[in-house]
C-alpha cells in the first residue's frame, strides 16, 4: 500500500543519548517525553478554555459580525441556550447564575499556560525536526487515493495497521499540522483581539479580522472546529485501541514493542 | 526500568535550584516595577500577574483605537443597573447642581469640584467603544476632562500608586494604577455623543477608561482617594468586584 512509505520504525532516533546504556536495539519512545508533557498540558487547558469559555459565552449567547453589537442590534445568529443576564432575550423564562468571574480568570490563565506550552512544543518541535520527520507528509502520502482510504477505513471501523502504531498516517499529518500551525493560531490571534489592552498597542489584530464582533465570532468558531477535532481525535483512538494508545502518550512506549523485543 | 545517572541528577537538581530562584528574582523585579496586581492571590493569581505585567509592559502607553463619527452606535445599550437611591433621586431631581466630586488621599490640596467646575477645566473627548464583559459592544464619543487635569489641580504626592473611586451606587468602587490614571484617555466623563451624559450611561459623571472592559468604568463618581495602600480599602484587593472573583485588571 501506498501510505506504508512514512511508516518506518524510528529506530536509530535515540541512538546518540542511549548509546552509554549498552542497549543498541532499544527503540526510541514513540512519543518524546516532551511531546507526551505538553500533550497533557494542553488537553487540561484545552478543557479548562472549554468549560469556561462556554460559561462566557451564555453571558451573552449573540453573535455579530463587524465591530459592535449589543441586545439593541440584529445578531448574526443566536446560540438556542438560556442566559445568564436578564436582559437578554432568549425565549427560556429563567436566568442561570452569574459565572463569569471564575470563568475569565480560569479562561485567562488557562490560555497563557497553553500558549507557553504550545511555544514550547513548537519551539522543540522544530528544534528536534519532530515536525519534518514525524508530521510533513510525504509525496505518496499526499496521493488522493491514499488520502481517501485513511477517511474509508475508520468509516467501516476498520482499525489502523500495525504499523500505525509506530507513525502517523498521511492524512493524520496534514490534520495535525493544521491543528497546530492553522487552528491553534487562529484561535490564540482572535482571542487576544478581544483583549482592549491588547488591541490598543496592536490595532491591525482586531482590524485584520473585521472589528471585534467579527474577532469574537471567529473565536466561537475556530474553538468549535477544535472540539470537532477533539472529537474525531478520540474516535480514532478509540479505533485504534484506546489503552494502547493513550498508554503511549503517557509511558512513550507502544503497545507492539513488547513482541519486537 | 531506567537507571537515573549521577550526572543527570545534579543537572537537574542544578536546574531545578537555578528556575526557583530565577522565580524569586522575576517576582522581586516584577514587584518593584509595579507588574504585580493587588488580587494576585489565590489559585488564579499566577494568571492575572501575568496579563497585567504583560499588559503594563507592553502597552503603558498605547492608546484604544479610536473611530470615526459615522462608526457612532446609533443606539447604545446602558446595561442593567439597581434601583436609585434616595440620595440620587435628590440630586437628579434638583439637576446634579450640588452632585460634588470630592478628590483626597495623598494629594496637595483635597478639593471638591461640582460638575460645573469639571466641566470649567479643558475637556477631551474620544469616540471609542465600550466592550462589556459579557461579550457586547458599543461605539461613541465621550467628553469629559481628563483624570490627569483634575489629578494635577489637587498635587498628587509622589509616593501615591494607585487612584480609588468611588459610587453613589451602595458597594461600588474601583481603582486604577497611575498608568490608567494619567493616560490621555482615561476621563472624568461628564458628556456623551454631544449631550450631557444619560443617567443610565451613569450620569452626571462616569470613570471611562477605553482601554478596561465595562465593569472598570463605574457609573456615579462621587469621590476620588489617591493611594500607596490598597489594602486600605475592603479586602485588599482593589476593587469591589474582584470580592466576587472579578478582576481587579480588565484590560482583557
Amino acid at each position: 500500500m501506498a501510505t506504508f512509505g512514512s511508516a518506518q520504525l524510528p529506530a536509530e532516533a535515540s541512538a546518540p543519548s542511549q548509546a552509554s546504556t549498552a542497549q543498541p536495539t532499544k527503540l526510541a519512545p514513540r512519543h518524546s517525553a516532551l511531546v507526551r508533557v505538553t500533550h497533557w498540558i494542553t488537553t487540561l487547558c484545552f478543557f479548562a478554555l472549554l468549560l469556561s469559555g462556554s460559561e462566557i459565552v451564555i453571558s451573552h449567547p449573540r453573535f455579530y459580525w463587524g465591530e459592535t453589537g449589543t441586545v439593541l442590534t440584529k445578531p448574526l445568529f443566536q446560540l438556542p441556550v438560556p442566559s445568564s443576564r436578564k436582559l437578554v432575550p432568549t425565549g427560556y423564562g429563567y436566568v442561570l447564575p452569574d459565572q463569569n468571574g471564575w470563568s475569565r480568570a480560569l479562561h485567562f490563565e488557562a490560555a497563557w499556560i497553553a500558549v507557553l506550552t504550545g511555544l514550547l512544543f513548537v519551539i522543540s518541535g522544530l528544534v528536534t525536526r519532530h515536525f519534518r520527520k514525524d508530521l510533513v507528509p510525504s509525496k505518496a502520502d499526499l496521493s488522493w487515493r491514499a488520502l481517501l482510504t485513511h477517511v474509508s477505513k475508520p468509516l467501516r471501523f476498520e482499525p489502523p495497521s500495525a504499523a500505525e502504531a509506530f507513525s502517523y498516517n498521511g492524512l493524520q499529518r496534514l490534520t495535525y499540522l493544521f491543528v497546530i500551525f492553522i487552528l491553534f493560531p487562529l484561535v490564540i490571534w482572535s482571542g487576544l483581539a478581544l483583549s482592549l489592552g491588547f488591541a490598543s498597542a496592536f490595532p491591525w489584530c482586531v482590524t485584520l479580522l473585521g472589528g471585534r464582533q467579527s474577532a469574537r465570532t471567529i473565536h466561537l468558531f475556530v474553538s468549535l472546529a477544535l472540539v470537532l477535532f477533539l472529537f474525531v481525535h478520540v474516535a480514532m483512538v478509540c479505533l485504534a485501541g484506546f489503552w494502547s494508545r493513550t498508554a503511549a502518550m503517557i509511558t512513550g512506549r507502544t503497545g507492539g514493542r513488547k513482541e519486537h523485543t | 526500568m531506567t537507571t537515573v545517572s549521577r550526572r543527570k541528577l545534579i543537572a537537574t537538581g542544578l536546574a531545578a535550584s537555578a528556575g526557583a530562584s530565577g522565580l524569586a528574582v522575576a517576582a522581586r523585579l516584577a514587584q518593584k516595577y509595579g507588574l504585580v496586581p493587588p488580587d494576585h492571590g489565590g489559585i488564579y493569581g499566577l494568571g492575572e500577574t501575568l496579563t497585567y505585567a504583560s499588559q503594563r509592559l507592553l502597552t503603558r502607553h498605547s492608546l484604544a483605537r479610536e473611530f470615526s463619527a459615522s462608526q457612532i452606535s446609533p443606539r447604545p445599550f446602558p446595561n442593567e443597573l439597581d434601583p436609585p437611591t434616595e440620595e440620587f433621586k435628590r440630586h437628579q431631581a434638583a439637576g446634579f447642581v450640588d452632585w460634588r466630586l470630592s478628590v483626597g488621599g495623598m494629594v496637595a490640596q483635597p478639593t471638591s469640584f461640582s460638575i460645573a467646575d469639571l466641566k470649567g477645566c479643558p475637556s477631551r473627548s474620544h469616540i471609542t467603544e465600550l466592550a462589556c464583559e459579557e461579550g457586547w459592544s458599543y461605539i461613541a464619543e465621550w467628553i469629559g476632562v481628563p483624570l490627569s487635569h483634575v489629578l494635577s489641580l489637587v498635587g498628587v504626592l509622589p509616593q501615591a500608586r494607585y487612584i480609588f473611586y468611588l459610587s453613589m451606587e451602595p458597594n461600588t468602587w474601583d481603582s486604577i494604577d497611575m498608568a490608567d490614571a494619567l493616560h490621555p484617555q482615561t476621563l472624568l466623563c461628564y458628556a456623551m455623543n454631544g449631550n450631557e451624559l444619560p443617567v443610565p450611561h451613569g450620569g452626571p459623571l462616569r470613570m471611562r477608561l477605553p482601554r478596561q472592559v465595562g465593569y472598570k468604568n463605574k457609573k456615579f463618581i462621587t469621590r476620588l482617594t489617591v493611594t500607596d495602600n490598597v489594602k486600605a480599602f475592603g479586602k485588599g484587593l482593589g476593587c469591589i468586584d474582584a470580592e466576587y472573583g472579578y478582576a481587579w485588571y480588565a484590560g482583557i
